[in-house]
């Protein structure tokens, strides 16, 4: 067992999953689909937990897990052959997309994102269930914190030109 | 259709399930609990060698755990099995069915000279008291009676760790870090105190 105490005082590891645990299953959800999820889950916090006794506190804890947990995602759908697809299972509502409150319109939003083009489709899994500012995603898939911010916009105008095509209003 | 509510459950599931991977894989190097006792809700903690940290309510759970985690690791997941026996020996101690503890502890919180101290206090019988000046008499050192009284202050495994069977040489009570109210219910649980309060 490491008994050396780390450099920085790191918050007991419980509070950490206790703070970011359901950012995080969410954004599992949104990468490799609700299915696989829970194992993404917990490759992930495990390997969190494995880096903590060592390692300096991280600048931000949520955009330190996504970074993780894409990786493990990654792997998992390496590991499984396939392309990183399976959103369309997707079943969460936070209530933050328009068009998304009243019951019954959530999945087909969730269809509908699982349809959009994969740069808008993963800004907005990770804006609207990783809970991440423009400037983490931009951390985590590359690129600036304004092309996340355009690919999220153009992927919410995506979202409301289908639900107009539907016959639905965001309204 | 997912809500918060039902994510927060599922995490707490998920929650469970890495706690015991961890402790199997050897990556969890504090496991805690918080049972219910008549002296209040105390914290349990343990590492892979034994229970290294019992506290009251007093002392802030939430303090104790950060505390813990600057000094030993702060690899620490709320894992309920491996105080599985120390809960229940503890629950069979308060219901007045067990009078000594059986459990694999750990003293790296303590310094040398207290952990010596700490290490006699289980041979103070169930019911029986001694003072400060016994005990620093008992460690060898019997002009230590001061640090003999900080080591029992800083006892990191009260009840189980019995520094409430200590007294002033006065037969005053002494302090508690748990406070004199639960330090009372302790030795007249044990009944060396009768209901008045006083040795029995």
């Amino acid at each position: 067992m490491k008994r050396t105490p780390p450099r920085e005082p790191l918050p007991p590891f419980e509070h950490v999953v206790e703070q970011h645990g359901v950012a995080v299953l969410r954004l599992c959800r949104a990468l490799v689909g609700s299915h696989d999820a829970d194992d993404v889950w917990q490759e992930t916090f495990l390997a969190a937990l494995r880096a903590y006794a060592v390692m300096e506190p991280p600048a931000n804890f949520e955009a330190w897990l996504v970074r993780i947990a894409r990786n493990k995602a990654v792997d998992h759908l390496r590991a499984a052959g396939r392309r990183p697809v399976p959103v369309a299972i997707l079943e969460y509502d936070d209530g933050e997309l328009p068009g998304a409150q009243g019951s019954g319109a959530e999945e087909d939003v969730w269809d509908e994102v699982a349809r959009l083009p994969e740069k808008q489709r993963k800004v907005i899994a990770y804006r609207y269930l990783g809970g991440l500012s423009y400037a983490q995603i931009a951390e985590v898939l590359g690129g600036s914190a304004a092309a996340a911010r355009r690919a999220s916009a153009d992927g919410m105008a995506n979202l409301r030109k289908s639900e107009l095509t539907a016959g639905r209003t965001t309204a | 259709m997912t809500s918060i509510v039902e994510d927060a459950l599922r995490v707490t599931m998920l929650k469970a399930r890495l706690a015991m991977t961890a402790a199997d894989s050897g990556d969890l190097d504090i496991a805690y609990r918080v049972i219910d006792s008549p002296v209040g809700p105390l914290l349990l903690a343990a590492t892979e060698s034994g229970l290294v940290r019992i506290a009251f309510a007093c002392e802030g759970h939430d303090a104790v755990l950060e505390a813990l985690g600057r000094r030993i690791s702060p690899r620490i997941l709320n894992a309920p099995e491996r105080l599985d026996p120390a809960a229940e020996q503890l629950d069979a101690y308060f219901a007045g069915r067990r009078r000594s503890f059986d459990l694999p502890v750990d003293f790296s919180l303590s310094t040398e000279f207290r952990r010596r101290v700490q290490e006699q206090l289980p041979h103070i019988a169930y019911g029986r008291t001694a003072t400060y000046k016994e005990l620093a008499g008992l460690v060898g050192n019997p002009a230590a009676v001061r640090a003999v009284g900080t080591a029992c202050a800083t006892n990191p495994l009260p009840v189980v760790v019995p520094c409430h069977r200590v007294l002033r040489t006065d037969g005053g009570l002494g302090g508690y870090l748990g406070g004199l109210e639960a330090k009372t219910a302790l030795l007249t649980l044990e009944g060396a105190l009768d209901e008045e309060g006083r040795r029995a």
